[in-house]
């Protein structure tokens, strides 16, 4: 994943998709995206959309059916993770640092749930990210969520700069 | 002057064991985590169970950060409610026999979590204990640790705000 970055517009845009491809197969071969059932939507250039489907298993609130908020935790963290691996400057493998996540409202229950996350900003071992999450309201977002994760870059040592 | 004898042992036991665990076993996606609580006293410690299912990165192996962030805040609502019950269990208020899913109190909501991740989750069991720094009529704010093996080496610490429910006897 070594290729230099280049003004030519058609190798970048290659770049952007083997990076995309990657990404993809990383993010769909986590254990845990799996058992909440998460679907990839989208991925490419710092931004991945990833959905969660309704599951009474997932519920945090008997009453009401609402989805537990630990659940959202897992998907806006997923999601930004892949929001970091696809962008062109970060590379493959990231962790979380910190994840803040604001919860609005509750999501409805039997509806999916579906985030979006964008890495905004990349430094030498910093990626910034914010990202949204919503149910079948496309209006109303059920949370918002900002993260730091870490950038690992390889060196000639194959170590950490 | 004559004085009530104190309350049998095993009856107080019966109370709280009896009220924690349909508290937790009220919420499916704590039986989904495979998360359960150890009690001494009013003191909780949430221990979630090693399982394959619960792994993010594979290659090394580490939990998922959204695993350690569903413990954290599940951890979090756990304690905070049976905080705010204990009163009403230790004074035989709330009818324990009679709780279900459907007839258990209403449990706060979260409305901000932040997780600081510290160090990688091991593929291991992972154990918990949070403390509420305040807890007011409407809000409350609670902190929370997570360790792996060694108390002194936290793998990931969070903060909570929570909207407290309007309760019996505390309605506005």
């Amino acid at each position: 994943m070594a290729a230099k970055m280049t003004d030519n517009g058609a190798s970048a845009d290659a770049r952007g998709a083997d990076i995309a491809r990657i990404a993809r197969q990383f993010i769909e071969a986590i254990p845990f995206s799996q058992a909440l059932g998460m679907r990839l939507e989208e991925i490419g250039d710092g931004v991945a959309v990833i959905s969660m489907p309704y599951d009474a298993a997932l519920v945090g609130d008997p009453r009401t059916g609402v989805i537990h908020g630990g659940a959202v935790s897992a998907l806006m963290d997923t999601c930004g993770g892949a929001a970091v691996m696809c962008h062109p400057e970060a590379l493959a493998a990231t962790a979380t640092i910190d994840l803040r996540i604001d919860y609005m409202r509750p999501a409805r229950a039997g509806e999916r749930i579906t985030a979006r996350a964008t890495c905004y900003h990349v430094t030498r071992s910093v990626a910034f990210v914010r990202a949204e999450a919503w149910d079948e309201d496309e209006t109303r977002p059920v949370a918002a969520a900002t993260g730091a994760f870490t950038v690992q870059r390889e060196t000639p040592q194959g170590g950490r700069p | 002057m004559t004085r009530r004898p104190p309350e049998p042992v095993h009856l107080i036991r019966h109370r709280r064991d009896r009220a924690l665990s349909a508290l937790v076993e009220g919420v499916p996606y704590i039986g989904f985590m495979g998360i359960g609580f150890d009690r001494r006293g009013d003191e909780l410690t949430a221990v979630l169970t090693y399982d394959d299912k619960l792994i993010g990165n594979p290659m090394l192996p580490a939990i998922h950060g959204g695993v350690t962030a569903s413990f954290l805040e599940v951890s979090a609502i756990m304690e905070l409610s049976f905080q705010m019950l204990w009163d009403e269990i230790e004074s035989g208020r709330l009818d324990v026999e009679a709780l279900t899913p459907e007839t258990l109190p209403r449990l706060p909501k979260t409305i901000d979590f932040t997780v600081d991740y510290l160090r990688s989750g091991l593929p291991r069991d992972a154990y918990a204990r949070a403390r509420v720094n305040r807890s007011g009529r409407r809000y409350a704010s609670v902190h929370v640790e997570a360790w792996q093996d060694n108390r002194q080496r936290l793998f990931a610490q969070a903060t909570g705000h929570f909207l407290m429910p309007v309760r019996d006897g505390t309605a506005e």
